[in-house]
């Protein structure tokens, strides 16, 4: 037992700093450091960055443009990522449908989608939830009928992140009704250009535009375009849902909004004094400090046993990386909220296009986006598996209840 | 970065793991503390035959030359059997203050009597007005020619009750809560001038109040410098903490897995209370609260043996923090979901609470701690 990390860990991790330095566009790594989020064309471009550099796909098989590096490199890659901060591939080509396709999909399908979600040519979103299947997803109603050489496809997405700019959306759908209801989905690949399909957007209580509904009327979709064998959808969403929660802990993204906050609370006086000479206010961060360690410690226990583990079986240990991790990025937003106070007050939404918020801004120019960053981030303990859903697979996979 | 034990430290674990099933099932350890001594003489024999007495010490002083993880797999095993036999106080407090600051002759003639289970040492060093402060001394040692001559009241002293002798904390110089002029002397338990009160602890275990009048200590039988003695109190008090921590992990673990047990046997309603979604989540509350711990547990042990004395202590505290967070709420919803059982005293349940409530109380609750660690830079300080 050696818990220290490697002189070539270390190493690796001082080479992915230095890269993320000197070829992370500033105008991307200002965006997120002040709380606001990337456009499209900021993805796409910091996205062909990485592709050229060979580290848009890391955890992919190596044929696939994968590094083969081991879990723990992959670790210290994610988190020079968020600690950049810089913005992370596209999660629903490259860490969802992406790892789906080259495990279970045709040659024909690896050939044509891969180097494309690579690169960021095609824009993926998901096409799970529905308004009457969220928790309970294998009760989707969305339905996907043979017809010739086409899947004949009708019924309503929601909750699509980024749908608004999506090429290609990843569809559960029923394709059989006679059978238990995990039994007869399947998962099938849609262009997002084909006539029947109506995407609307969702504005979220932080006034921005993530999610959307897509709707799904008479959308003819060819049969090739199924993955895997008819109605084994659900198998390759529990797969897909796995590896989302792996990534979920968002432990780099936590540490560097903690350093912002030591820092803004420096700054930022409340009477005669900065915030950060309030002992109540360092205790409060302290406690928060302590958690992140801990989960960091926790990731590292559940990557090393992946190195142990069946492929691509995960760990249900990783609902704890769920639980802690979105219950920590939660309390980094409330303390923002304490550092910035009454100057959380104003309304100045951020524009379509990515832009600065309303200038001059009323208050602190750092402010504007906090209030904002609370209220989203309560999205993290609903989605990738309510908290409460990640409670019952442990209580059932791990305690055995 | 590995977290695979050695195969050594993989027998290790076995054996002791062994061990204790043959010898410190509940019903038996209500024997070991019905003993004279509040603990079995016949278990800490065993603990030496076993080697776990010298493990950490070096081998040329009669040990085996293992470091804290070896010191983490033996006090985690203690912690789900709750044993009451003085190794904190013997081998990990006094052991480890001779192992890093013992001459080489204290070292040849201490440590192999320790390993051996001969000679039994309790560190004598808290004082009533200190709180969680471990440099607030107030016990003099003043100079009478070559030999220092000690007089003050040392509390809590952990198994001090049945100790063959005392390493004795008191300041040579300096102010009551000075850092600087703390010494360290070892005296016989029956030397004259020192006089003990033992007691029973909540935890099942023993301490002892020990009183030091007029105690003479001969130049040899002083540890290390008499004025510079902190920096080693508080590098052992951290290692305690590890320790203390991975037995803070083998508790919660079996109150955990005593309680999901007792969740799959207990029914009423008609059915098992466990298919009772409100049970189900408290008890995956419970496994998260304990997964944060056995990471911090390895935290602290993995930075106990860091040489930059802040580095550590930061790691320590916040360890320290999780564990009391972490032990308090498993220990009160462990009790929570027995039900009456859990508040019984034949039942081992309710122990395994009681001894997490203690660990949170000694050397720095999690309160302390974490203001500690507020005082800090913390760990994202820089990146």
């Amino acid at each position: 037992m050696d818990l220290r990390f490697t002189d070539e860990e270390i190493a690796f991790r001082s080479e992915v700093r230095n890269f993320l330095k000197e070829n992370l566009p500033s105008s991307i790594r200002e965006k997120l450091e002040d709380g606001r989020h990337p456009s499209k064309d900021d993805l796409v471009t910091w996205s062909r960055i990485l592709n050229r550099k060979g580290w848009a796909v890391t955890h992919w098989p190596v044929e696939w443009g994968g590094t083969g590096w081991d879990p723990i490199r992959q670790m210290i890659f994610r988190d020079e990522l968020q600690q950049a901060p810089a913005p992370e591939p596209l999660a629903f080509g490259v860490s969802m449908v992406g790892p789906v396709i080259y495990t279970f999909g045709s040659e024909e399908q690896k050939k044509r989608f891969l180097p494309r979600i690579a690169n960021l040519d095609d824009w993926w979103c998901q096409g799970f939830s529905e308004p009457g299947a969220g928790s309970d997803l294998a009760g989707l109603k969305t339905t996907a009928k043979r017809d010739g050489e086409h899947w004949v496809i009708n019924g309503q997405k929601t909750w699509t992140t980024l749908g608004q700019y999506a090429d290609w959306i990843f569809v559960l759908a029923r394709t059989d009704a006679s059978v238990k209801k995990q039994e007869g989905i399947s998962f099938i690949l849609v262009d997002m250009k084909t006539p029947g399909i109506t995407v609307r957007p969702i504005q979220t209580i932080d006034g921005g535009h993530e999610v959307n509904e897509v709707f799904f009327d008479d959308v003819r979709v060819p049969l090739e375009n199924l993955v895997g064998e008819e109605n084994k959808g659900w198998d390759y969403a529990k797969f897909l849902l796995g590896n989302e929660r792996n990534g979920i802990a968002r432990i780099g993204i936590s540490k560097a909004r903690l350093r912002k906050i030591r820092e803004l609370a420096k700054l930022h006086t409340f009477g005669e004094k900065p915030l950060i000479e309030s002992p109540r206010f360092r205790q409060k961060l302290a406690a928060v400090e302590v958690e992140v360690k801990a989960l960091e410690m926790t990731q590292l226990r559940v990557i090393s046993g992946e190195r142990k583990r069946e492929k691509g079986k995960p760990d249900p240990a990783s609902s704890v990386l769920k639980i802690k991790g979105s219950e920590i990025q939660q309390a980094t937003t409330e303390l923002l909220m304490d550092v910035v106070g009454p100057y959380a007050l104003p309304y100045e939404p951020e524009r379509e296009d990515g832009t600065r918020w309303n200038e001059p801004s009323v208050g602190p120019d750092w402010a504007a986006s906090i209030a904002p960053s609370y209220f989203n981030m309560r999205k993290v303990s609903i989605y990738g598996g309510s908290n409460e859903i990640q409670r019952s697979i442990i209580a059932k996979a791990i305690l055995g209840l | 970065m590995d977290f695979d034990f050695s195969e050594e430290q993989q027998l290790l674990k076995d054996s002791v793991v062994r061990l204790l099933a043959d010898r410190y099932d509940f019903e038996s350890r209500k024997k070991h503390q019905a003993a004279t001594e509040g603990w079995s003489l016949g278990v800490w024999r065993q603990f030496a035959e076993q080697g776990l007495l010298g493990i950490t010490f070096a081998e040329e002083d009669g040990g085996f030359g293992g470091g804290p993880v070896e010191t983490m797999i033996v006090m985690e095993a203690f912690g789900k059997a709750l044993v009451i036999e003085p190794y904190l106080s013997a081998v990990v407090l006094c052991g480890g203050l001779l192992r890093n600051a013992g001459s080489d002759e204290q070292r040849r003639t201490l440590l192999p009597s320790i390993a051996d289970g001969t000679k039994r040492l309790a560190f004598a060093h808290a004082e009533r007005q200190a709180g969680h402060d471990l440099h607030d001394i107030a016990a003099t040692a003043r100079t009478e020619g070559d030999a220092f001559v000690l007089d003050g009241d040392k509390s809590l002293v952990l198994h001090g009750d049945t100790a063959d002798a005392y390493i004795v904390s008191a300041r040579s110089s300096g102010e009551r809560r000075d850092r600087d002029g703390i010494g360290l002397f070892l005296v016989d338990a029956g030397a004259p001038g020192v006089s003990r009160r033992g007691y029973p602890t909540q935890d099942g275990m023993r301490a002892a109040e020990v009183s030091l009048t007029n105690v003479r200590v001969e130049r040899m039988n002083v540890i290390g410098d008499p004025a510079g003695g902190f920096p080693m109190i508080e590098r052992v008090a951290h290692e305690a903490i590890a320790a203390l921590c991975a037995e803070a992990v083998g508790a919660m673990a079996e109150a955990l897995d005593m309680t999901v047990d007792y969740l799959k046997q207990r029914k009423q309603f008609g059915t098992t209370i466990g298919s009772f979604q409100a049970l189900q989540h408290r008890a995956s509350d419970m496994f998260v609260a304990l997964e944060q711990a056995r990471s911090m547990a390895l935290f602290a042990t993995m930075m106990s043996s860091e040489p930059d004395a802040e580095e550590r202590g930061k790691a320590i505290s916040a360890a320290k923090v999780q564990i009391g967070r972490s032990g308090r709420f498993i220990g009160q919803q462990a009790v929570q979901l027995h039900g009456g059982i859990g508040m019984t005293m034949e039942y081992k349940l309710g122990h395994l609470f009681k001894r997490l409530a203690m660990i949170d109380t000694m050397f720095g609750d999690a309160d302390h701690h974490l203001e500690a660690f507020a005082d800090s830079d913390g760990f994202v300080g820089a990146l």
